[in-house]
């Protein structure tokens, strides 16, 4: 049983690479978006605010845990799981550096796939946890999850498409290697921007971030799906949408800013990994620059936007993409 | 013996089990969630049959978009209720009609697993690459595949023009 | 919005924001660092002087009368020429202010005759607990002027005897 042992033994470290990185990626946003208001942040809690995360969470682990009357007890305690699992499954197809040491099941021929079935489950959570608290503000919220993540979930799909048409796989280790050739230029932000801009768009809109946050909209919902939740289970919540964010980045990378490659990976396999994680945090720095830029989206606009705008032109771009690519047009070939 | 059987029956078992509650459960956002259960144990089975593929499809379309739909228009319209033991009016035929075409479904399962003869020799799992799988597709299926996909598009348009406003 | 508008406008926000990034930020950290009170904010009560150390407060509890939320707390004690606090006959042997009670109105300085009383802009009352939040009169009472001798002093008999000095002060000297 190695292959299990190996499994677990890199399941339990990613686990708690990631939930370290969840808990310093809020201290960051915190950080960084008083940054960009032109504010400090935490800084009290040790040095610089560094054990702010723990304070946190500390502070969420002593909290009174209130279950409110009238809630669907099995769903209301499930929804915060289903946010967290899929947030963390979608790991184990990344592959996070050169070789078979960083990677999990990256070389299975279906990683795209897997990656667009495990983001859909991923509303699951929400949608439940609004429906099972018995709260309209609640209820309101998880109806916009879901409205939204089906409407944005096509957009992507057909975005990550044009990426497997270009590296003809839909492994994500062949997406890396499909990017390596040469130069930065072969990264398919260059090659496929356009694939790579409606991405971006859609994961923000699933991962229901600012500009999109329409689901937990502060001041129209009251925190939308999470308002009834207190304590470790509202930590939960906090822990799915984080480790998202951070999943989302690495796919971003994976997908168009070419994974783990960069110079000297050969002679230093462990550079892979710093590559790796140096684009992951340029992607989630922008996703903070982007939630202190743009104001909340109207849900009609939301709704026009993603179905009238960006669905089409994914698949214009799919098509285009595939004509070039029989074409044998240079740089899609 | 085929070392999958403990994780076939044990699948078989939650198959059954969440297909019992999709049917007996008076809550209709229970009766979604048993069957989203029972498409992740479908997507699990072809998994074990060395089908990825299909599996990630199954759990993508089915799981991931049409029973998130599922989920939200019984919470749109509020109906996750049955009034217990009360049927709506002029559907008292469609239970008795129901169990014999299950049972009929049924007795055709056991009949053609019993009649047919097993192959001497374990035929080799087929290639169930995407490549694979999109090359059969647009080959020797490639007139059912439009077909279906004709039938689609008549469907969409066929659901704009009814929810049109006038 | 048009393409055209995605291309152009929304850069220039990104960039508006990032210029933040490059500039000082305006938190002020409230208990190490304080933002300057403007001169003439009515903040927190202090005890006046005169210029001589003598305390300006009689412990006449005119201003414990005008408080309309009955904040103030004064308990009068006598003067004499060997420790004397104040000119004149009392003075307050016991000041205090309930904090919480008070409301910042001012009128304690309209009612004291001597001016002993007065808001201004320096710390804000804060405090842990609802005792922490009476103020006494060692707190509220300002510091003597450099060089003077602090309350009780040693007088000479007659030079102190009215409690309200007639304005402006007599010089004994002319």
């Amino acid at each position: 049983m190695p292959v299990l042992l190996e499994a677990t033994l890199k399941s339990a470290v990613l686990l708690f690479v990631l939930l370290t990185g969840f808990a310093y990626l809020t201290l960051m946003e915190r950080k960084v978006l008083a940054r960009l208001q032109a504010r400090i942040g935490p800084n009290r809690a040790g040095p610089m605010g560094l054990l702010q995360p723990l304070a946190d969470g500390l502070k969420l682990i002593f909290k009174e845990s209130v279950t409110p009357a009238g809630v669907d007890k099995p769903m209301y305690f499930m929804a915060p799981v289903l946010v967290v699992v899929p947030a963390l499954i979608l790991f184990a197809v990344i592959p996070i550096g050169q070789g078979p040491t960083f990677q999990l099941a990256s070389d299975i021929n279906v990683g795209a796939l897997y990656v667009v079935g495990v983001m859909g489950v991923a509303v699951y959570g929400i949608t439940l946890a609004g429906w099972a608290s018995n709260n309209k503000y609640a209820a309101l919220g998880g109806l916009r999850a879901s409205a939204q993540v089906i409407s944005y979930e096509l957009g992507m799909g057909l975005s990550i498409v044009a990426v497997v048409l270009m590296a003809s796989s839909a492994s994500l280790a062949d997406i890396v290697e499909a990017q390596m050739p040469g130069n930065i230029l072969g990264w398919f932000i260059f090659r496929q921007p356009v694939a790579a801009a409606i991405f971006a768009i859609t994961a923000m809109a699933e991962l229901a971030r600012a500009p999109f946050d329409l689901v937990e909209a502060e001041q129209e919902l009251t925190a939308g799906f999470m308002t009834e939740y207190s304590g470790m289970k509202f930590a939960l919540f906090f822990m799915g949408e984080y480790v998202k964010m951070i999943a989302v980045s690495a796919l971003f990378a994976t997908f168009f800013l070419g994974g783990w490659s960069g110079p000297f990976v050969d002679q230093v396999p462990i550079l892979s990994v710093v590559y790796f994680t140096i684009k992951v945090i340029a992607c989630l720095l922008l996703m903070i620059w982007t939630r202190a830029t743009l104001p909340r989206m109207r849900y009609d606009r939301l709704m026009s936007f993603g179905w009238k705008v960006l669905t089409p032109v994914a698949i214009a771009n799919v098509i285009v993409t595939a004509l070039l690519i029989v074409l044998g047009v240079p740089g899609y070939k | 013996m085929n070392p999958d059987l403990p994780i076939l029956v044990l699948l078989g078992a939650v198959s059954i089990a969440s297909a019992l509650g999709l049917l007996l459960s008076r809550n209709a956002i229970y009766a979604a969630l048993f069957l989203v259960l029972n498409f992740g144990v479908g997507a699990v089975i072809y998994l074990l049959l060395n089908a990825p593929f299909i599996a990630v499809v199954q759990v993508s379309v089915y799981a991931g978009a049409i029973m998130v739909l599922f989920v939200f228009v019984i919470m749109l319209l509020g109906a996750e209720r049955l009034s217990p033991g009360e049927n709506p009016p002029g559907t008292s035929f469609q239970r008795p009609l129901a169990i014999a075409l299950s049972g009929l479904l049924m007795g055709l399962a056991i009949y053609v697993l019993f009649a047919r003869q097993p192959p001497a020799v374990a035929a080799p799992p087929p290639d169930s690459s995407p490549l694979a799988v999109g090359l059969s597709l647009f080959g020797p299926y490639v007139f059912p595949f439009e077909v279906v996909s004709v039938l689609l598009l008549v469907a969409m348009v066929g659901a704009v023009v009814l929810t049109r406003n006038r | 919005m048009g393409l055209k508008d995605v291309l152009t406008r929304i850069p220039v926000g990104f960039a508006t924001v990032f210029k933040t990034v490059l500039r000082k930020p305006v938190t002020i950290q409230y208990p190490e660092q304080q933002k300057p009170m403007s001169a003439r904010f009515r903040g927190r009560h202090q005890l006046k002087r005169y210029e001589d150390g003598l305390e300006r407060c009689i412990g006449c509890a005119l201003c414990a009368a005008a408080c309309p939320a009955d904040a103030i707390y004064v308990e009068a004690g006598e003067n004499t020429n060997e420790e004397r606090y104040s000119p004149g006959e009392r003075y307050a042997k016991t000041y205090e202010i309930n904090m919480l009670r008070c409301i910042f109105c001012g009128y304690c300085e309209d009612a004291c005759p001597t001016n002993a009383i007065v808001l201004e802009p320096i710390e804000f009352p804060t405090g842990y607990t609802r005792e922490s939040m009476i103020y006494t009169k060692e707190m509220l009472l300002e510091s003597p002027p450099i060089n003077v001798p602090a309350t009780p002093q040693r007088t000479p008999p007659g030079k102190y005897d009215r409690a309200i000095l007639p304005f402006p002060p007599i010089d004994e000297s002319q």
